[in-house]
Order: C-alpha cells, then sequence, then structure tokens
C-alpha cells in the first residue's frame, strides 16, 4: 500500500470526476437505448469513436473551426445512429436478447473496422478546446481540457433532462420507456420513439467522444473500453435509471482512480479489472443497481 | 429430437469422421490443417456453449476466461513447476471446473440481460489478471516454452501438424458424442425444460439451479480442454486470445449454427474461423466486412444457419412433391 499525499488524493478524484463523466455519459446512451427497446447497444462505445474522430477530422482536415466542427460532427454522428437503427434494428422483430447482442456487437465491429482504414492504426492529436495554463484547485492542477470535459458533461446531463421533461417528443419517449403498450394505445408512434432514441443516444455518445479526444488518445478502438466501462456504469446505477448512470459513471471513474492512487507500486495495471469487479460485485448483490427499483 | 433407430443416428458422425480423416491428406497444406486443428479447439468449446444457450437457455460472454485460465494454469504448471503436459492438463481442467463452480452458483440466478452482464465482467477480469502475468511468467508478451505433448515418445509440437490435427479432432469428436449422448438424457431432457420455462420445470420437480450450474460447469470444462490443448500446441499464450472478442465470437459460432443443434454448432465453428481467412481478399476492409456479415446474417437468419437450410430443404421438398402441392393448391 502506498499512501498518496492529500494533493495527490484531489489529484486522482478530479482526473476520477474527468473520466467518470465519460463513462457517465457513455452509461446514459446505454439507458436511453435499454429504455426505449430493451435492447443493449454494444456499439455505443461505436459512437464516442465516431464523434471524436470526425471532429478532428472537420477540425484539422477541413480547417474548420472548432465549435462549427463539434456540432457538425455531432450532427453526422446522430445520423449514423438513425441508419443504424433503420439498417440493423428496426428489421428484427421479436429477436431474442443474444440476437439483438450479436447485432449491436457486429455494427460496433463495422464502426471500427470502418475507422481503421480511414484513420489507420495509431492515435490521432486532437487539439484541446482551449489552450491555457491548468487551473490550481486545493494545490491539484486542473486542465483546461477537464473542465471543458465536466462543462459539457453537465450540459448534456442536463440538456436531456429538460429533453426528457419539458418537449413533446421527450415525454412520448418517457412514455414509452415505461409501458410501450400502453404508449402505443395513447397514440404515440412507438417506432419513431425508437428511432429518436438511438438519435439522443448516438448523439449523446458523440459528445462524450469529442470531449475527451484532447485527453485520452482518440483512435478506433478507443470506443471499446469506453463502452464496456460505461455500460459497467448503467448497471451500477440500475440498468434504465438515468440519474443513476450518471452517478455510476461518476463512481466508477473516482473508485478506479483511486484504487490506481492507492495500488502498490507495479498493481496499477489492474485498474481495469475495478470496473468489472464492481459490476460483478453489483449483479451479485443488488442486479437492479443503485437506483433501481425492481426489474421490469 | 426424434427417436432415430440406432445405427441411423450415428450416420452424421460417422460422415463428419469420414471428412475429417480425408480432410488433412486431400489438403496437403499445412497453414490450413493447422486452422482445421483451431477449428477443432473452437468446436469443444462451442458445443459445451451451445448446450448451455440452445439446451439450457442460459447465456455466456465470458468463455473465452475459462479458455484462458485453461490454458494459462496448464502453460504455468508445465513451465514453471515442471510437471509433464498431460498431468498439468489434468489439473488445469479440475482447476477451471472448480472456478466454473463458484462463479456459477451466484451468476446462474441472474437472467437474460444481467447474466450476460455478469458473465462478461467475469471474463473481461480474466482477462486482465491474464494481461498482468509477468511476474509470474517473466515475459511481457505472454508465455513461452511450454512443453508439448508426448506419446509414446512423439513429441505433438508444431512441426508435427498432422499430430496436432488428429488430437484436437479425436477429442473434439468424443466430446460432440458425449454431448449428444447428454442431450438425449435424462439431463438433457432437464436442461430442455429448462429452456422451456424454468417455472413449468421447477413444478415438475427439475432442481433448476443444480443442472443450471452442472451444464455451466461442462462447457467451462469444454472450454478448459480446448485451452490446455492449445497452450501445448502453440507452446506460447499470450493474453490477447482470451478476451470479450473471442467469447463474443464463441456465442456467435452458436448462434450461426443454430442454437439447439449440435451440428449446427460444428458448421458455425467452421465458417467463422474460417471466414477471417478468406476476408483477407478484402485487406484493410476485413473488419469491416466481418461487422456487416455478423449483421446480415442475425438479421436475415435470427435461427441460425442449420434451421434456416432445414427450412429451406422443406419448401423445396414440398414444391417438387406432386402430393404435398395438390394439398396446397385444394
Amino acid at each position: 500500500m502506498q499512501f498518496p499525499t492529500f494533493q495527490q488524493l484531489i489529484q486522482h478524484i478530479i482526473y476520477g470526476i474527468t473520466v467518470g463523466g465519460i463513462y457517465a455519459l457513455v452509461a446514459m446512451g446505454f439507458t436511453i437505448i435499454y429504455n426505449a427497446t430493451d435492447v443493449i447497444n454494444f456499439a455505443q462505445g461505436g459512437f464516442v469513436m465516431l464523434g471524436a474522430m470526425i471532429m478532428v477530422s472537420l477540425n484539422t482536415t477541413l480547417n474548420l473551426p472548432m465549435p462549427l466542427a463539434f456540432f457538425l460532427s455531432i450532427l453526422i454522428v446522430t445520423a449514423i445512429g438513425i441508419i443504424f437503427e433503420r439498417a440493423a434494428i428496426n428489421p428484427v422483430k421479436n429477436a431474442s436478447v443474444i440476437t439483438l447482442i450479436i447485432i449491436t456487437v457486429g455494427a460496433s465491429i463495422f464502426f471500427s473496422g470502418i475507422a481503421l482504414p480511414i484513420w489507420g492504426q495509431d492515435p490521432i492529436y486532437a487539439k484541446p478546446f482551449s489552450s491555457g495554463d491548468p487551473v490550481s484547485f486545493l494545490g491539484a492542477k486542473i486542465s483546461l481540457q477537464q473542465l471543458w470535459v465536466l462543462g459539457i458533461t453537465a450540459v448534456i446531463v442536463v440538456a436531456v433532462q429538460l429533453f426528457y421533461k419539458y418537449t413533446i417528443i421527450g415525454k412520448a419517449m418517457r412514455a414509452t420507456a415505461i409501458n410501450r403498450t400502453a404508449a402505443r394505445l395513447m397514440g404515440i408512434n412507438v417506432r419513431l420513439m425508437v428511432l429518436c432514441s438511438f438519435a439522443l443516444s448516438a448523439a449523446v455518445g458523440a459528445g462524450a467522444g469529442m470531449a475527451i479526444a484532447p485527453v485520452a488518445h482518440a483512435s478506433y478502438d478507443m470506443g471499446s473500453m469506453l463502452g464496456l466501462k460505461g455500460f459497467c456504469a448503467a448497471v451500477l446505477g440500475g440498468l434504465g435509471n438515468g440519474v443513476g448512470a450518471v452517478v455510476g459513471g461518476f463512481t466508477i471513474g473516482i473508485i478506479e482512480r483511486l484504487a490506481i492512487g492507492f495500488a502498490p507500486l507495479g498493481y496499477s495495471g489492474y485498474k481495469d479489472a475495478v470496473a468489472f469487479i464492481i459490476l460483478l460485485v453489483i449483479l451479485f448483490l443488488k442486479p437492479s443497481g443503485l437506483f433501481g427499483t425492481s426489474q421490469k | 429430437m426424434i427417436k432415430d433407430s440406432s445405427y441411423k443416428k450415428h450416420i452424421p458422425t460417422v460422415i463428419l469422421a469420414i471428412i475429417l480423416i480425408i480432410y488433412p491428406f486431400a489438403s496437403g497444406n499445412n497453414y490450413h490443417i493447422n486452422v482445421m486443428t483451431l477449428v477443432g479447439l473452437y468446436t469443444m468449446i462451442v458445443v459445451g456453449l451451445n448446450l448451455l444457450m440452445g439446451y439450457a437457455g442460459q447465456i455466456s460472454l465470458g468463455h473465452a476466461g475459462f479458455f484462458g485460465i485453461g490454458a494459462y494454469c496448464s502453460g504455468l504448471l508445465n513451465v514453471k513447476m515442471g510437471l509433464p503436459p498431460w498431468i498439468s492438463a489434468i489439473i488445469a481442467i479440475i482447476f477451471t471446473a472448480g472456478i466454473a463452480y463458484f462463479i456459477g452458483i451466484p451468476t446462474l440466478k441472474l437472467k437474460g440481460h444481467y447474466l450476460a452482464m455478469a458473465t462478461l465482467g467475469f471474463g473481461e477480469v480474466v482477462h486482465v489478471i491474464l494481461s498482468k502475468m509477468d511476474w509470474l511468467t517473466d515475459n511481457p508478451d505472454g508465455l513461452a516454452d511450454i512443453k508439448p505433448f508426448g506419446l509414446f515418445g512423439i513429441k505433438f509440437d508444431s512441426s508435427f501438424v498432422m499430430g496436432q490435427y488428429f488430437m484436437a479432432w479425436i477429442i473434439a469428436v468424443a466430446i460432440l458424442v458425449i454431448s449428444m449422448n447428454i442431450t438425449n438424457s435424462r439431463v438433457g431432457r432437464a436442461f430442455k425444460a429448462i429452456h422451456g420455462s424454468e417455472t413449468a420445470a421447477s413444478s415438475m420437480g427439475v432442481n433448476i439451479a443444480k443442472y443450471k450450474v452442472q451444464v455451466f460447469v461442462l462447457s467451462a470444462v469444454y472450454a478448459a480442454v480446448a485451452g490446455c490443448l492449445y497452450a501445448h500446441f502453440r507452446q506460447f499464450i499470450a493474453p490477447s486470445i482470451f478476451q470479450l472478442h473471442t467469447s463474443i465470437t464463441l456465442v456467435t459460432m452458436v448462434v450461426i449454427g443454430g442454437q439447439g443443434n449440435i451440428w449446427g454448432a460444428v458448421l458455425g465453428t467452421v465458417l467463422l474461423t474460417w471466414l477471417p481467412e478468406w476476408l483477407t481478399v478484402a485487406e484493410e476492409y476485413d473488419i469491416m466486412f466481418y461487422g456487416i456479415l455478423l449483421m446480415v446474417v442475425m438479421i436475415f437468419m435470427p435461427d441460425g444457419l442449420v434451421g434456416r437450410l432445414t427450412t429451406l430443404f422443406h419448401r423445396l421438398w414440398s414444391r417438387f412433391s406432386p402430393r404435398t402441392q395438390a394439398e396446397e393448391n385444394g
């Protein structure tokens, strides 16, 4: 056991919150689709990767200003999400859990299979959103991009909540999530709501990818690990629970970082196991997650 | 399954055996024979997964973990403690069975998505542990210098391609035959009852929890057998094969072949093991095509190839058989 100083502890927690925000967004993406369709979308990491890569390409290759590249990238990935739903999810009716899992896994392989020839194997450099010195906080340093990650996470989380609460489509999507048959009887076009949930989920995923790209390595396979960790976060919070997904994301991010901080030297490589051990513990003790009610 | 007369039900096994015996001599290409040896190893795991998924209705996205535990355990016992491969393999299989038993009890209480996630989590934890084994293997890339199996003074190392091929397939066919006997036994009927409806099965007196753990352990044992053979055939193992990607490929082999059909499992394994080899013609786009094929097959034939081919066969049969055509018209 090594004991980090207070300053190091704060530094680890800040890192944890940054990564946790990304996990939270990925977990939200899982939740949005799961609520509408009962599908666990293993291609969620693909949206994250595509968001990051497309933004970097628009910004560096086409020389578009960063904000424009950011919003264009969201639009493109949202369109990809819509096409994915129309092409691969919509035609399958009454499929078993395992069939749907394999379809979404196939999509995730497809996304990285497209990204590999386009962007190559090596990570590409993503410019930070703004340049400047890191900010000091309780003796720890926060880079500006970390602040951007937190800000973008907060904006997306709040925006999605407002969308669900105050727009008619958001309300219809919530109704669909609660009871599909009842929603249909109320005249809600359930199939359209499924499509909307894929679009929204893809947009949220792309946002996560773009925010993290300058901090982490943006590469064709960046989505797979982020996707799996976000998936653990979604289960920890209670599958299908939006608030739970966000809390689960931050919890896993912080615990993972603290595990690195406290691990004896040479053991920090086990950090990738932390999220999955949390996943197993929560499934064995309380499968409905921290915030979940009983399974639906 | 219809009760066939006793000799008839062995016909597919005999045909498979004949094809397998002819193949290496007809092919003559060492690389192709090695791929078929790998097919044999995967067949063992896929047959076990097929029992678990198709007959008992449980999902596992973590079987590469058992494959890896078997391989690393046997390899480490052999390299570090100098145990002969046969002994280390047997200990590794028993060890894997023990782990599967302890993991299986809490895991198999879960259903559907939650079961899939728990097995996925288990597989990833195993993968991380195997990836950080360098303190034990003294090699950051994997475990090297594993001794090959020896039988009557013959070494089954990588230069003895035919020997590895036949050893793999003799064991694989033995596992196939054992599994077919299980599905036609009292235990097999219990599995099918669990798949049909757990509530109904349990009210008929089937001890669901016990049978589920049993089939889970059995499928893990098959994976461990494949793992031991893999380790001593290749003589070098790296953690990268023992991860989620492989687990999902194995599950896909079951589904593409057709769940609940052991011959489907063999077909699915052959196709998916060869697919990456065929896709090399697409060069850098091979991964993309692999993804597309997975989606297309699942969208258009969710029951797998064997199921689809059977319906196709029946349709053709009824078209060309005048009696049934008359019935349809009438």
